[in-house]
């Protein structure tokens, strides 16, 4: 079940609550998101309790760092599922998670409209991309992002041979860049 | 950190398991500390991120409870939130370790605690998980880390100098994926001391007696 919405809109939630601590546009937000990262926590081997309590960690971390967000670099949905999966690997994991370092942006610190624009478009894009993947590819993506396993576990829970894991994956992905050029 | 013309890449396998968060910490760590060196693959990890984003946007959703919006509100007020970790940035453009691995060490190279391990090279192991295992190795110029094969997955990034092998020359930000099929002798160039980050899912296996009876006591 996916309710349409304007992905540029979110921009404008976040900018409401980093601007103003707009709790209306939080609210929104929260509704839209807080359901998706609770799901993604439960495929990660989260039962419902742990994962309702890290969601509200990760939606009460979206509020604090709000000042963070850089449309130019990511679409509010990335954005959020970054911080989902750090949660994860914090909480149901319980290990540190290695960042690379931050480029560093030079002064012009405010992000261009420009660069905004096409990175959303690309967004959108990918989304459809994705959900156009054939059912088998597309299935072995959400299982690697989804369900926290590696190649050789896929293998393990579904029976394929670990070759077609990974030639099917290797396929979804020149699909998927296709679809981008 | 100063960027290096690097020619070894992670494959998208790897970048794609790191956005996942499905890697072991070890693994999680020489990743970020290639990504900090190359920005073709920090590009990568972008898309591979923007996949993971369009998978929740798409995803099914998991009602909430009713309490659940005013709960989070409540542990915003309460500022109990544990402050985020920002990414560590690029400022220290001297230093030899990117910042990811300045973080497992305490600082920049002269904080490692170095161990021998013979020959002259040195190795010291990075505070990681279990299911995988993290370490540095000092490899003086023109030195050889023993032939050794793999029982795992084994990633070499190269932090100063270089080494060849059997496969081909790796120097500063590139990274080496070898795994069962791969036999090597890596051999430090002449030119520089070598200093490495290296990843294995499982100890490596020596194919000569001496370094095999070591291997327990060096944890390598």
């Amino acid at each position: 079940m996916k309710t349409k919405y304007d992905p540029t809109d979110w921009i404008t939630h976040i900018t409401r609550i980093r601007e103003d601590q707009d709790q209306v546009a939080f609210a929104e937000l929260f509704q839209y998101f807080a359901p998706r990262v609770k799901a993604f926590l439960m495929r990660s081997g989260a039962d419902a309790t742990l994962a309702e309590e890290c969601t509200q960690e990760v939606m009460a971390t979206l509020w604090q760092k709000a000042h963070l967000f850089d449309a130019s670099r990511a679409s509010v949905a990335t954005w959020v599922f970054t911080i989902a999966r750090n949660r994860k690997i914090d909480a149901l994991r319980k290990q540190r998670r290695p960042e690379p370092e931050d480029l560093d942006w030079g002064p012009e610190d405010e992000p261009d409209q420009e660069d905004i624009l096409s990175l959303q478009q690309e967004s959108e894009q990918l989304g459809r991309a994705i959900a156009a993947l054939p059912e088998k590819q597309r299935e072995l993506i959400e299982k690697a992002y989804f369900g926290d396993l590696s190649h050789s576990e896929i293998a393990e829970q579904t029976g394929l041979p670990l070759g077609t894991i990974k030639s099917r994956i290797r396929l979804a992905l020149d699909r998927l860049r296709h679809a981008m050029k | 950190m100063k960027m290096h013309n690097v020619k070894h890449h992670l494959t998208d396998q790897l970048l794609m398991a790191y956005s996942a968060g499905s890697l072991p910490e070890a693994f999680n760590l020489i990743v970020a500390a290639h990504v900090s060196m190359c920005d073709e693959c920090r590009a990568q990890l972008a898309s591979f991120d923007s996949v993971g984003g369009a998978l929740l946007d798409g995803s099914d959703s998991e009602p909430v409870s009713q309490d659940c919006f005013a709960e989070t509100m409540r542990l915003i007020n309460s500022g109990a939130l544990r402050p985020e970790k920002r990414s560590p940035s690029r400022q220290d453009s001297t230093a030899i370790l990117p910042a990811p691995v300045r973080e497992y060490v305490g600082g920049d190279v002269d904080k490692v605690k170095w161990k021998p391990i013979g020959m002259g090279v040195k190795q010291a192991i990075l505070p990681t998980s279990k299911d995988a295992s993290a370490r540095l190795l000092y490899i003086p110029a023109g030195a050889a880390v023993p032939d050794h094969g793999h029982r795992g997955m084994e990633l070499t990034l190269v932090l100063q100098g270089a080494f060849v092998d059997e496969t081909d020359r790796f120097a500063r930000g590139d990274i080496e994926i070898a795994n069962e099929d791969l036999t090597h002798t890596p051999v430090a160039d002449i030119g520089e001391d070598c200093i490495c980050l290296a990843a294995t899912d499982a100890p490596l296996r020596f194919n000569k007696l001496i370094p095999r009876i070591a291997q327990p006591f060096f944890r390598i």
